[in-house]
């Protein structure tokens, strides 16, 4: 059964160039990311990926020295129109950052707080619900049910990731964006997420940032290869880790350089 | 060299150093020792004034009152004449001289303590009370050591007269100490046995509150604007040099702005605690946007990430997570701009709060002086019983510095403690 070949299109990039002041961080990415799939961007530190990925929920909007040029369409809509509402967007297209960080206010606030700014949850009922549902999905649930008033900084380290993805979750969006979840994770850690990470793809797109190839490999569907700020190879993670085409990505795959 | 040799020096260069820090640290302490022990010795004489017991005839006919007194009999009291009647039986005074000498013993406002006294308990009316009224300063330094008997009259302020009084009412085991209410209750006079710090604390009260609601709303404002939401270009680099540049400003070119804005331009009214704290608050803007906007950007880059990719706008992110992190930081911040504020002096002798205030301010748009000008006003006074009130000033002021920090440091504490 191939599933990547039915899976319509759900985030695209045309022609995207990103500068930070003077220095271009990417040149004229093309990129397409299937919707339920988990697309992986790898490459070495400082090639664009996570640039990239802060593109398509505008959270290089933040820094002031950062302009873009291009386009980045989530449904055939090109996010970077002027009427498109940043905050609109953010509830659409979830984040979870390479460092855990739950706010400092307890685990029901932490994933209370989406739902809660975008009046989905009305009543302390519908919020209770949704609080239980993303901690749930978030595989979580079992380890903090009891303890839902405690701190969310309180948590382990992969516990307070599983919260801030339990959090993006919580809104729900139809795309989520992880930039090296697990990068400040140890493997027990780094397995359950990854575990999670197959079971919500059921729901949302995936784009993951990673910079440990067998993790790409593990989780995700399709891979893209990022090099000094340009795609270099795309194509399914089967295809890119057997026979890649190009003969950088042969190298990066294999450890020789990055 | 050797090593051996290298070694060595440097074990001793170490040495060396610590030993400097620490005749430092201990210099500092020294110092602080001397300034505490000096305030303490001259001023806790202040918290207790010299008093004398004078007993009271309290009948009608001595008071001049009918049979059934009415509101305005009491008023219509001669209570100069009855306290100096009973004054005068204290001891044997001939001449007019002595008599006078006699009278100059007690505090200038003897009438009026009486009067309260008699006032306040009228149920004592036809008795026979004790009752013990202040004494003069002069008697009061005396008493407590200030002042050495052993020189010449013509030098003392007691007059050999005066002394054999005292010595004859210290034999009847009439003059006593008793705790100072008037240096709570009171504002300035001239005379220093009924001059208190009342009227300067709540100055220095009102003009801390005016300066505390303009200046930190102001303040965390501006710093939040700063921080969250200005462009960085160079209007906003010009705004934070002179930010930084405002807060060295002397602070007596506070006071000039004061005296020509808000008293000549605007004409508020002159030595209040209202102007007093409006012209503290520009002075203290700065200090407190400093450590808020230091505060503010110690919160966690991380922390916005966060709130604003689960779609919180700006502003949520910032009214509903940065700011109230950087809550113990702006908190202490403000105090320690406030605890400024409340020693500070200058600005205030320009904007007239200088002035020679004997009523207790009752609202900010009062007359009134405050605890740092008080110290300036009464060091400068000739008398002595001004010296240990100086000193008790000092202490007042120097305990709610002590205080406001102490509150900063416990805001800090408490609020940082809650997630860790």
């Amino acid at each position: 059964m191939d599933l990547i070949m039915d899976n319509k299109i759900k985030i695209k990039s045309n022609n995207l160039n990103v500068f930070y002041g003077q220095k271009q961080a990417l040149f004229d990415i093309n990129l397409e990311i299937n919707q339920n799939e988990v697309t992986a961007l790898i490459g070495p530190s400082g090639c664009g990926k996570s640039t990239f990925i802060r593109c398509i929920n505008r959270m290089n909007d933040v820094i002031d020295i950062c302009r873009m040029e291009g386009q980045i369409q989530i449904d055939d809509k090109n996010i970077y129109d002027p009427g498109v509402d940043v905050v609109q967007l953010r509830e659409k297209v979830g984040m979870v950052f390479q460092k855990p960080n739950p706010f400092p206010k307890s685990i029901y606030e932490n994933v209370s707080y989406g739902p809660k700014i975008h009046g989905i949850g009305e009543s302390k009922d519908d919020l209770d619900q949704i609080v239980e549902n993303s901690l749930k999905r978030a595989a979580l649930w079992n380890e903090v049910k009891d303890r839902l008033e405690e701190p969310g900084t309180s948590l382990s380290g992969g516990q307070q990731q599983r919260l801030c993805i339990a959090r993006a979750i919580s809104v729900n969006p139809e795309i989520i964006l992880m930039d090296e979840p697990c990068s400040a994770l140890d493997p027990i850690a780094t397995a359950k997420i990854e575990e999670l990470i197959d079971e919500l793809k059921k729901t949302f797109t995936i784009v993951i940032v990673t910079h440990s190839m067998a993790q790409a490999v593990r989780v995700s569907q399709k891979t893209g290869f990022f090099h000094m700020g340009k795609v270099i190879e795309v194509g399914t993670t089967e295809q890119i880790f057997k026979n890649p085409t190009n003969n950088m990505t042969q190298d990066y795959i294999t450890g020789r350089f990055g | 060299m050797t090593k051996e040799q290298r070694l060595k020096k440097r074990y001793s260069a170490e040495k060396r150093f610590k030993a400097y820090g620490i005749i430092s640290v201990c210099a500092a302490l020294l110092f602080v020792g001397i300034l505490v022990f000096k305030v303490f010795s001259e001023g806790s004489g202040a918290f207790v004034k010299t008093a004398i017991q004078l007993e009271l005839d309290l009948s009608k006919e001595k008071l001049n009152l009918p049979e059934k007194p009415t509101k305005e009999d009491f008023e219509n009291i001669d209570f100069y004449d009855f306290a100096q009647q009973h004054i005068l039986k204290i001891y044997p005074a001939i001449t007019t001289k002595e008599k006078k000498e006699l009278l100059t013993l007690f505090s200038s406002d003897f009438e009026y303590e009486v009067k309260d006294f008699i006032l306040s308990n009228q149920n004592l009316i036809g008795q026979k009370v004790f009752f013990k009224i202040t004494a003069a300063s002069d008697l009061d330094q005396m008493h407590k050591g200030n002042y050495t008997r052993d020189i010449p009259e013509e030098r003392r302020k007691v007059s050999n007269f005066q002394l054999t009084i005292y010595d004859f009412l210290l034999k009847e085991n009439k003059i006593s100490k008793i705790f100072n209410n008037y240096l709570f209750s009171n504002g300035d006079s001239r005379n220093p046995e009924i001059a208190g710090i009342g009227g300067a604390m709540l100055g220095s009260f009102f003009s801390i509150i005016v300066c505390l609601i303009i200046s930190f709303p102001i303040a965390l404002l501006a710093a939040v604007y700063l921080e969250e939401f200005a462009p960085k270009n160079a209007f906003t680099d010009f705004i934070e040099i002179n930010i930084n540049n405002l807060a060295a400003v002397p602070s007596i070119v506070f006071g000039l702005l004061g005296l020509g804005i808000l008293l000549n331009v605007f004409e508020l009214p002159r030595s209040t605690s209202l102007v007093g704290g409006i012209t503290l608050a520009l002075m203290t803007l700065p200090r407190i946007i400093i450590p808020c906007r230091a505060s503010l950007k110690a919160v966690p880059p991380s922390i916005r990430e966060g709130a604003l990719a689960v779609g919180a706008s700006k502003v949520q992110s910032v009214m509903h997570h940065v700011v109230p992190l950087a809550m113990p930081g702006t908190l202490s911040g403000t105090i320690i701009g406030l605890a400024q504020a409340l020693g500070e002096t200058a600005p205030l002798l320009l904007i007239g709060m200088v002035a020679f205030v004997v009523q207790v301010p009752g609202t900010p748009m009062d007359p009134s002086s405050s605890l740092p000008v008080q110290v300036y006003l009464w060091s400068e006074s000739a008398e002595r019983g001004f010296v240990e009130k100086t000193s008790a000033t000092i202490m007042m002021l120097l305990g709610f510095l002590i205080a406001m920090n102490s509150i900063a440091v416990y805001a800090r504490q408490k609020f940082e403690k809650k997630w860790i």
